[in-house]
């Protein structure tokens, strides 16, 4: 049983996908402009990724070694299209503000990372954890640093107004530049936090 | 089309919509294969080349199947297969015609598939209906693009690897402040066009 958890936990903090393995950074850039967005694209990413690993792990006796790559595409395009056919349906406003980045789950490195090394060699259900810890992972780092941005770039948090009329927001933090410049500070502050720890 | 339009759109994809500096696509390659100069010029030519010719063909495969059945729906499974074939053709045929140029991008031909920047233009060529003369000057002012910022890029890492940054901030924080930076410099191009 810990071992399970183990798999789930993994991919929450120990090996989280932003900070520690640098996966899947254009959504993570592009769309965290505000909590909300950045909450909302983690958490589409999150049902895609799970839902292509269990589907992987239980063709992985099916599928030949030397076309994995295009079969995993197959899948995971599969899942992405149904994923922005129903965000299209009930939540318009979101699937608006991500735009582009929908589509473009398909070619997050996380996804194909997780089904080459997990999926493709382990069982449904540890797939199926792994999945959903790796997912929730990325959804907490994309809402933190959305959060971040729009705490800064507009003085508010998933819409709620934070201060006064007198805070003048650094617009530049929601602009592209700001999102470079708030991941890089916050993985300098968490390496400084492991570093202080060990 | 008259050629000033077409000249606009080429130099606003290059420098005012850079793909990787204002629209973040093509991030990982990006960040990844950044650390040395000839590495990136490599990456930059071979992902110019596949972005160019699949912008043209995802524009043709739209248009002349996607549309005609009426199977929009499939568009991202049709483009993903596209790319990947695309980018595994130009493997083949540059191995056969030049060995040398093959072995000089080595690796990152395969990632390109992955490399969302490919993607994306196909699907924003598409959202912004352009016609196929605006698609081939958008698909190579993209590239260009790219290629431009990853080498500009690699240089400025080469000089960082030699200085003194502070512990926490070595590695990948410190790539991303000097990516900011770089942003910061082409949000200056915004009033151009």
């Amino acid at each position: 049983m810990s071992n399970k958890i183990k798999i789930f936990t993994n991919g929450l903090y120990k090996e989280n996908a932003i900070f520690y393995q640098l996966l899947g950074m254009c959504p993570t850039l592009a769309v965290t402009t505000s909590a909300i967005n950045g909450l909302g694209m983690g958490l589409a990413t999150t049902a895609v990724l799970v839902l292509s690993n269990v589907v992987i792990a239980l063709l992985r006796n099916f599928i030949p070694n030397k076309i994995r790559i295009p079969s995993f595409i197959v899948v995971i395009a599969t899942f992405v299209t149904i994923a922005g056919m129903i965000m299209e349906g009930f939540l318009p406003v979101l699937y608006a503000n991500l735009g582009i980045f929908v589509p473009l789950i398909v070619v997050n490195c996380l996804i194909l990372g997780r089904a080459e090394s997990f999926a493709y060699n382990n069982g449904v259900f540890d797939s199926l954890l792994d999945g959903l810890g790796m997912g929730l992972g990325f959804a907490l780092a994309l809402t933190i640093l959305g959060s971040v941005r729009e705490i800064l770039g507009a003085g508010s948090i998933f819409g709620v107004s934070l201060f006064s009329a007198n805070f003048q927001p650094v617009l530049m933090m929601i602009l592209p530049p700001g999102a470079f410049l708030a991941l890089g500070i916050l993985m300098a502050i968490n390496n400084k936090y492991k570093s202080s720890r060990v | 089309m008259e050629t000033t339009s077409i000249f606009v759109l080429l130099v606003s994809s290059i420098f005012v919509n850079n793909f990787v500096l204002s629209r973040f696509l093509g991030i990982c390659p990006f960040l990844g294969v950044s650390k040395q100069v000839d590495t990136a010029i490599g990456m930059g030519m071979a992902v110019t080349f596949v972005m160019t010719l699949a912008g043209v063909i995802t524009y043709l495969v739209q248009k002349f199947i996607l549309v005609q059945f009426n199977i929009e729906y499939l568009q991202i499974v049709a483009f993903i297969l596209v790319i990947a074939s695309l980018v595994q053709f130009v493997e083949i045929v540059l191995q056969k015609i030049s060995p040398t140029l093959y072995q000089a991008l080595g690796v990152f031909l395969p990632l390109i598939t992955t490399n969302c920047a490919v993607l994306g233009l196909a699907l924003l060529n598409i959202d912004d209906n352009l016609n196929l003369i605006q698609t081939i000057f958008r698909s190579m002012g993209a590239a260009i693009g790219f290629a431009l910022a990853i080498v500009l890029f690699a240089g400025i890492r080469e000089k960082i690897e030699l200085s003194d940054v502070p512990k926490p901030f070595k590695g990948f924080p410190i790539a991303l402040v000097t990516a900011s930076l770089m942003s910061i410099a082409f949000l200056g191009f915004q009033g151009l066009v």
